[in-house]
């Protein structure tokens, strides 16, 4: 427990200073954009119900979809600059998280501006035309400043909202509070999820006991208040920015997907190299098919993706040729097509397997599918929830002629209960699961190669191709991590007691890797 | 109607405005002079078109046809805050600036004139003394002043860039009797003492006799009697005239008989 605290602080001043820079530009952006379309709506009633129909619309839109959406638009506008400008940007992290959580933040702002400035006391209004002011002195000298308590309100309201909803950013590869939520989610470390929701709840607090100060400064004319509110705010912004200030090209940046085995990885990696005394950052809980763009654009340098991944779903193959095959002509087209450089294989698949309960398949003499085959029809086997409908069951009932007696789907945890109990005999399985250790399984070799390797494989940027000190650092990692370690190192982060951080895992595995 | 002695400062002529696309006419067709120094009430009921008449006056509202004059130029070739910046104006509303002290109220039109500093604050001390109220109210905020103080503050503000035209829509009708007496009686006298010009809207009619030199009637956006109030007691063609002028009359004459009957007592 302590540990997991103790890893969770370890991280906080990135997550928080990233959340609050994220938060603080968005809202920033948000005012910019919302006070002269607010204007505008109070200038002209023609145009004032489509703006806040259209703000309304927004928050009508889940956030965590409003974000996704941005990532397809981005790239589409980023292919776009590029074929007309000869230059692309990044749409990955934080620019989609910007632009979402400021379209975001405009409803509570734009209301409250418009309600506040078009309720106010005709009379006064009709005073500040006759003495004589200009539409612009009305808007700074009376409009605004009677209408700045209810704008700050709005104000309130949305710096609260984009605060929550900045922790939905981590999908869409922008780190904040939401990596503590999205991490902790996947390898089931509820401290660290809780940890995630109380820093971001505390955030939003402070911030909107800040902006409270503000308000009631605006309200009673109090100057202290206001100094203090903005001071404190931007002290917090500032000191959020300055170790961003450290960042630049020669940190890497480490990817992984979002499961425990990929969070162990990019720890393993980001170790070593720091060892070469360069500074590090990781990207973590990205989806598949976002961590392989990433690296092609050049906002990842580096992440462990797995050759059949990358062989069905990016060459869009639809063959299952040897693992030697697969690997050479995947490093051949992701060099050509792609500029990205295949380091090598770790030495261990995360592949679809069958598995058995040593000793049931010591007592039959079962160490190959093949040998399988003879007895199966005495033999029940029990499959994930997608198992019996993937090609990769149909190829091996298909090549070694398998028939069971009955065929059972569980949920993953049940299924390894069940074929420990003896409920039955065989269940496809991860090859590199930790649980085929801990409940003494034994994999089943797969003397045709039916099934499509999944070699964990690392993967560089083409920006560094020829970086020395990327490759030095992770050269001796290729093929130096065995399948029981890594199986191991995943059931010390997955197991339900005595849980590992992805970070613990990974040093227990720097010292369980195969000496060269 | 009566020739003004001096040349007019204010002039309407053949002044027509429609709200509402050209469907509700406020006024059609109004001429009218205001000669330097003069005291001009207008009176009607509701309707009548007289607060959109003076509003043509500093663009608050602009006449569809027609010419409006100030000072022999059309407003029209004034930006509207440079002309209201000339001209005072006092409404019923009064619409004092809640977050600005009485003093940042009296003295915004210098403000944004662009007066010094210290010639500001010197001239609303003497706004203050003009209009009877003490110095010290200078850094109150208008919500702590009576309904009385504040138009008096409306008054001083508007007189604080030395306008010499002062336009008054209704701008003691929210008050009590005697407040409103005592500060129609006050403005008159600063009226005279200042040489201003002043257009008043009003729909009390005995309000008009009391103070203005003049009385211009509005009815249906049309102006039907312009005379000086001896004139307009004395009679008028039109019968709704007659009807208004009879009320003041009636209770000069009922205040007559009853002070007459109390001299007899004594």
């Amino acid at each position: 427990m302590s540990e997991r605290v103790a890893a969770a602080w370890s991280v906080l001043p990135e997550y928080l200073g990233q959340h609050i820079l994220l938060s603080a530009a968005a809202l920033a952006l948000g005012l910019l954009i919302s006070l002269p379309l607010s204007v505008l709506a109070i200038r002209n009633a023609r145009i004032r119900w489509p703006v806040l129909a259209f703000a309304s619309l927004i928050q009508t839109v889940p956030s965590l979809a409003l974000l996704a959406l941005f990532y397809p638009l981005l790239l589409a506008l980023s292919a776009l600059s590029l074929r007309i400008f000869g230059q692309g940007f990044s749409a990955l992290g934080f620019l989609p998280s910007l632009l979402a959580l400021t379209l975001y933040s405009m409803l509570p702002i734009i209301r409250n501006g418009v309600t506040g400035i078009v309720n106010l006391n005709p009379a006064v209004i009709e005073a500040a035309r006759g003495v004589g002011m200009t539409d612009r002195q009305r808007l700074l000298r009376i409009e605004l400043p009677l209408a700045a308590p209810m704008l700050m309100a709005g104000v309130r309201t949305a710096a609260v909202w984009v605060i929550g909803a900045a922790t939905l950013s981590t999908p869409v590869g922008q780190t904040s509070l939401g990596n503590y939520i999205f991490s902790g989610l996947q390898v089931e470390n509820w401290v660290s999820v809780l940890f995630g929701c109380a820093a971001a709840a505390a955030l939003a607090l402070v911030v909107d006991q800040l902006l409270a100060l503000i308000e009631s400064g605006t309200a009673k004319r109090s100057r202290w208040r206001i100094v203090v509110g903005v001071c404190v705010l931007l002290a917090g912004i500032v000191a959020a920015a300055v170790p961003r200030f450290g960042a630049d090209s020669s940190t890497y940046v480490i990817g992984a997907k979002n499961f425990s085995e990929q969070y162990i990885l990019a720890e393993l990696m980001a170790d070593r190299i720091r060892q070469q005394d360069a500074s590090v950052a990781q990207r973590v809980g990205l989806g598949s098919a976002i961590a392989f763009r990433a690296l092609a654009r050049n906002e990842l340098d580096a992440y462990v993706d797995y050759s059949g991944t990358i062989w069905a779903n990016v060459m869009l193959r639809t063959d299952a040729p040897k693992r030697d095959v697969v690997l050479r002509e995947m490093g051949d087209w992701l060099r050509r097509e792609r500029g990205i450089t295949l380091l090598g294989s770790l030495g261990f698949e995360n592949a679809y397997a069958l598995a058995m309960r040593r000793d049931r398949a010591e007592s039959l003499g079962i160490h190959t599918i093949a040998d399988l085959a003879s007895h199966s029809a005495a033999l029940t086997i029990g499959g994930d929830l997608e198992f019996f409908v993937r090609p990769e069951w149909k190829a091996l009932e298909h090549a070694y002629g398998l028939g069971f007696r009955a065929q059972r789907q569980f949920q993953p945890t049940f299924m390894y209960k069940a074929v420990s109990s003896g409920e039955v005999d065989v269940i496809s399985a991860f090859s590199s699961d930790g649980r085929i250790a801990a409940e003494n399984l034994v994999v089943l070799e797969d003397p045709q190669q039916v099934i499509l390797s999944y070699d964990a494989v690392v993967l560089l940027a083409p920006a560094r191709a020829d970086d020395g000190k990327l490759r030095r650092a992770l050269q001796p990692l290729i093929g130096a991590v065995p399948i029981e370690s890594m199986r191991e190192a995943n059931l010390q982060v997955d197991r339900d007691e005595n849980k590992s951080t992805p970070a613990a895992a990974a040093k227990w595995l720097a010292q369980h890797l195969r000496v060269q | 109607m009566s020739e003004p002695q001096q040349p007019s400062i204010i002039k309407l002529d053949a002044v027509s405005k429609a709200f509402g696309g050209g469907r509700n006419v406020a006024v059609r067709n109004v001429s009218l002079a205001v000669g330097k120094g003069e005291f001009v009430a207008i009176v009607g009921g509701s309707g009548s078109g007289k607060t959109t008449t003076l509003k043509t006056i500093n663009r608050l509202v602009d006449a569809d046809a027609g010419v409006v004059a100030v000072d022999g130029q059309p407003v029209t070739a004034f930006a509207p805050h440079e002309l209201r910046r000339r001209i005072g104006y006092v409404f019923q509303g009064i619409g004092l600036f809640p977050h600005m002290s009485v003093g940042e109220n009296i003295g915004i039109t210098p403000h944004l004139l662009g007066w010094r500093k210290d010639d500001i604050a010197a001239r609303t001390l003497e706004l203050l003394d003009l209009v009877d109220l003490p110095r010290e109210f200078a850094e109150r905020m208008p919500a702590e002043l009576s309904g009385g103080q504040r138009q008096r503050v409306g008054v001083a503000r508007a007189l604080a860039a030395r306008s010499e035209i002062m336009l008054m829509d209704e701008p003691f009708g929210a008050l009590d009797p005697i407040t409103r007496d005592a500060l129609g009686t006050e403005y008159r006298r600063l009226h005279e003492r200042m040489g201003l010009t002043t257009l008043m809207v009003t729909h009390d009619v005995l309000e008009a006799v009391l103070l203005a030199d003049r009385i211009i009637v509005m009815r249906a956006g049309e102006i039907v009697a312009d005379d000086t109030p001896q004139g307009l007691l004395r009679g008028h063609p039109d019968e709704g005239v007659r009807a208004l002028m009879d009320m003041p009359r009636r209770q000069a004459l009922r205040v007559r008989s009853l002070l007459d009957e109390a001299a007899r007592h004594e």
